[in-house]
């Protein structure tokens, strides 16, 4: 059994996805339905005053019975306000302590503030949140930030809402090597390739948003993310050939070449 | 009259009341949110014990799409 495990709980489906950018709730439920996705982000954010009251909310779309519910901290800027954030939404989601921290430092890149995401883990990890940590590529800092104790470490393959798929496989590569928590690709992916070549590295699983929501058919894009992080899992563990510039093994057999083929 | 700053803006009020109440002449009665009063958490659990009174900062958030 391929156990996909965080924080001690045991999911199927390695495909973690955003609820962002979508036309409407039924866009946004068809999608993850799609995805085949158990865990899902959610962002907390002021409620708009004098909205009408009958307008429906995503949770009752998303009901936390059936989801695994993530809370993100997206658009914060310091540890504080992640903190903040976080605090909220446990208070929301009664109790709920698995969260997503990310800790932006710049509004146009959206690069992490890996200072703060430090500073805020630590925090966190101290109220007792399960922390799965967004954060740049870089094997030092997310060996740091399993050492604070967060649950899972998810550095971004190109820039969030990019689509640039996997920059630099090398470091991924190394991280994964290097974490003793679930790796996981979180920002870049673009499409159904790159988060097979994910998988392919041997990332634990991929949380994406922007390549589902921002296809042109979200629902179609949903289930091709879910085949190929399916697809990419299963060629790491099996295993793929080694890589040889050419070959002098033909996968057909060479005896008993009709003697029509005198090629030698 | 009360002036309370709710996610940075000032809205009156007849009087001091509780956070149930407010929630009440909000709209937001069983809506799934949550309160920070003064920079402080307030459990549901609690929301019918704690007045509110002049210049008050609440922040009152739910969940919505983000990735």
């Amino acid at each position: 059994m391929d156990d996909f495990i965080i924080a001690g709980k045991c999911y199927k489906s390695r495909l973690l996805v955003g609820t962002g950018k979508y036309k409407d709730f039924s866009e946004t439920r068809a999608a993850i339905e799609a995805s085949g996705s158990e865990i899902i982000t959610v962002a907390i954010r002021r409620t708009n005053i004098g909205q009408n009251p009958d307008e429906p909310n995503l949770l009752d779309v998303l009901p936390p019975s059936k989801f695994t519910l993530l809370p993100n901290t997206a658009g914060c800027y310091t540890a504080e306000e992640a903190i903040r954030t976080l605090r909220l939404a446990r208070e929301l989601l009664d109790g709920h302590s698995l969260v997503k921290l990310e800790v932006l430092g710049d509004s146009k890149t959206l690069f992490p503030n890996i200072v703060e995401t430090i500073k805020a883990a630590q925090t966190l990890v101290k109220e007792n949140f399960q922390v799965m940590v967004y954060t740049s590529d870089d094997p030092i800092v997310a060996k740091q930030l399993e050492e604070v104790g967060c649950v899972a470490i998810m550095p971004l393959a190109s820039l969030i809402g990019s689509g640039m798929g996997i920059l630099n496989p090398w470091n991924l590569q190394i991280m994964i090597d290097r974490a003793t928590v679930p790796v996981l690709v979180d920002a870049g992916v673009g499409t159904a390739s790159d988060a097979a070549i994910a998988m392919e590295l041997g990332c634990d699983g991929v949380l994406m948003n922007t390549a589902i929501a921002a296809a042109k058919d979200p629902i179609m894009m949903a289930s091709a993310m879910r085949k190929a992080v399916e697809a990419g899992r299963e060629a790491y563990l099996a295993g793929r050939m080694e890589k040889k510039f050419y070959s002098a093994s033909p996968s057909s057999p060479i005896d008993g070449i009709s003697p029509l083929s005198s090629h030698k | 009259m009360i002036q309370l700053i709710i996610n940075g803006e000032p809205q009156q009020f007849e009087s001091s009341l509780n956070l149930q109440q407010l929630l009440e002449n909000m709209g937001l009665q069983n809506k799934r949110i949550a309160i920070e009063h003064n920079g402080e958490i307030i459990p549901r659990s609690r929301f019918s014990d704690y007045i509110v009174t002049e210049g008050d900062r609440l922040e009152i958030v739910v969940a919505v799409g983000g990735g």
